[in-house]
């Protein structure tokens, strides 16, 4: 029987590991590939982030969960049990914090979070007492009976994350959750799920395609045009880029940087209008390269430590910020 | 670790009832909410059926129905009026809020795509019904008497006439997905479907117009409540059935095919 685990690791054991795995989605727009045989997987616990500019994929991999789309091809495995992608079973396991705002403007807090929970059969005291303790948890119990257009974007916000999470589904899964928030309501966000994630062991799917935000991720699962190009966590991915990242702003980035390749036997590529190069001891390399080059060449030039925006250039040799050419 | 234990185990079929019901009780939340849109809903069809009706009422002569001005014949019509822009307006509003509105947290619910179907269309139809029944209320200043109507046929006919054309908005507007898109076939088909119903002009004896109206599910829904008015009879008005059995059956299967539709449209665009 031993002689048997290394197959059935690479098989049914490794799904059984995961609460939730993802294999081969594949979807179409008429000619236009949207996926391109998706996999990843989500631990039990874990808070992993699907990371890619916009028009990678990121979105239409939500929709095939959620079932808001049926996929050409793929498979979806919960807790190692084969389901639907976006099925019946799915959707129970699942709470959902759209990019685009999902409650109704014109019903008061408690309104929108009672029909939401009554979606999920949780009615009458226990409701109750489930929206009283989290509207508690997001400090806004005293805008109860307000309507929701009275709120602000970031509460709001706030809300959404509670109507998501009042049937205490086993994944919490998120589109750009995000998107459009002020400093302060992003970080308010974040210490949420982090405290979620610690208190109640929540495990956490979402998307986005700013890098300081997949930084707070345990994993990264790097998508583009459709396809998994990268995962591990950030530090792992940080890894991909050997020592610093210089930035060199120049009105002429092209012709900068093909000197720079000859003169420095130094691989560099124009990224957003900068010439971007990684280099195992980036300040040793500055000077050399103020010397090297004749005045006025270089407008200005930094430093920094790799970020999972220049890992996604060195996987892809295009921009975060850019946008997919193949999705909508 | 968190899972869903904490939810007690449910049936499918109970999961759907949660979406129909909770969809249901946010139309009627939403619509006794706004004190302007009751208010609305009965005030329109009364300038409607006022102007209209007073503006036909001397140029127009009903063969075979000596005492029965326009206005009275207009007033059944109207009433199915109320019902169909009910119909119109409730369920426009899915096409925004499929995309970024309350739907999206209904679609990800564990409900069927058909309990979404029949929870909106069941939503906008409560809504529907409320709104004619405050304006058959009016009906004395028709010259009708409330106590010789036949309430249970209006009621049937009302239900089914609302459920049926709620049922129609929403395929149409899953289908088309687009506001502008909707407006296009209100225009060309909703709206026309009203006016050939006999519910402005009774249907002439033959030709094109009189064979549209016979295929016309609404002409079934204005003969029935005319017929219901009177007290079960229709005096020169109902030209399309004999009997309000046979246009309660036709709107029967009115209901069917178009929640069909609705479920056709939500099964191929998600």
């Amino acid at each position: 029987m031993t002689a048997l685990l290394p197959i059935e690791r690479s098989g049914r054991l490794e799904r059984g590991e995961s609460l939730l795995e993802v294999r081969g989605l594949s979807h179409r727009f008429g000619d236009r590939v949207v996926l391109g045989e998706l996999s990843f997987n989500v631990a039990p616990g874990e808070v992993v982030g699907l990371l890619g500019p916009n028009g990678s994929g990121k979105s239409t991999t939500f929709r095939v969960l959620t079932g808001l789309l049926v996929p050409d091809a793929g498979e979806v495995f919960l807790r190692g049990q084969k389901v639907a992608p976006g099925g019946r079973t799915l959707r129970q396991q699942m709470g959902v914090v759209f990019q685009a705002p999902s409650l109704d403007a014109r019903l008061t807090v408690r309104e929108n979070l009672q029909m939401s929970a009554a979606l999920y059969g949780l009615t009458g005291a226990t409701a109750q007492k489930r929206i009283d303790e989290h509207l508690g948890l997001v400090g806004l119990s005293d805008r109860a009976g307000d309507r929701v257009l009275e709120l602000s974007g970031g509460m709001k916000r706030r809300i959404e994350l509670c109507r998501a999470l009042l049937h205490e589904p086993a994944l919490l899964v998120m589109d750009e959750p995000t998107t459009g928030l002020d400093e302060t309501s992003f970080r308010q966000t974040w210490a949420r799920i982090e405290e979620l994630q610690k208190t109640r062991g929540l495990t956490v799917l979402l998307s986005s395609h700013r890098a300081d935000e997949a930084e707070r991720c345990h994993r990264v699962v790097v998508i583009d045009q459709g396809k998994t190009i990268a995962q591990g966590s950030p530090d792992e991915l940080r890894k991909r880029v050997s020592g610093d990242v210089l930035s060199v702003t120049a009105s002429d980035p092209e012709g900068l940087c093909a000197d720079i390749e000859r003169l420095f036997s130094q691989k560099a590529r124009v990224i957003d209008g900068r010439v971007v190069l990684e280099h195992e001891r980036g300040h040793e390399l500055i000077p050399r390269l103020v010397e090297a080059l004749p005045k006025g060449r270089i407008d200005a030039l930094s430093m920094h430590r790799p970020t999972l925006a220049d890992v996604f250039v060195k996987l892809t040799g295009r921009a975060l910020g850019d946008v997919a050419t193949r999705d909508r | 670790m968190q899972t869903s234990t904490a939810l007690p185990a449910r049936s499918a079929f109970s999961e759907d009832l949660s979406t129909i019901r909770v969809l249901v009780k946010r139309d009627l939340v939403r619509f006794f909410r706004e004190k302007s849109r009751v208010i609305g809903a009965l005030v329109q069809p009364l300038i409607f059926w006022l102007m209209i009706g007073s503006g036909m009422a001397s140029t127009f002569v009903l063969p075979g129905a000596q005492g029965l001005g326009y206005q009275q014949y207009f007033y059944p019509g109207v009433v199915v009026m109320v019902m169909l822009f009910t119909a119109i307006f409730a369920t426009m509003s899915v096409i925004e809020d499929r995309h970024s509105g309350f739907l999206q947290a209904v679609m990800v619910a564990p409900g069927s795509r058909a309990s979404l179907v029949i929870g909106k269309s069941l939503g906008a139809t409560s809504v529907a019904l409320t709104q004619s029944m405050l304006f058959v209320m009016l009906a004395p200043a028709a010259g009708f008497t409330l106590g010789e109507i036949d309430w249970p046929s209006l009621l049937a006919a009302l239900v089914l006439g609302s459920f049926a054309l709620c049922a129609l908005g929403f395929a149409i507007a899953w289908w088309v997905d687009s506001s502008a898109g909707y407006h296009v076939i209100m225009s060309l088909l909703l709206l026309p479907m009203w006016i050939l119903s006999g519910a402005m002009f009774p249907s002439p004896p033959s030709g094109v117009i009189a064979v549209l109206q016979r295929f016309n599910p609404v002409s079934y829904a204005v003969s029935a409540v005319r017929r219901a008015l009177h007290g079960g009879i229709a005096p020169g008005g109902t030209d399309v059935a004999a009997s309000t059995a046979f246009e309660l059956g036709v709107l029967v299967v009115f209901c069917l095919v178009a929640v069909s539709a609705g479920l056709f449209a939500c099964h191929r665009r998600r």
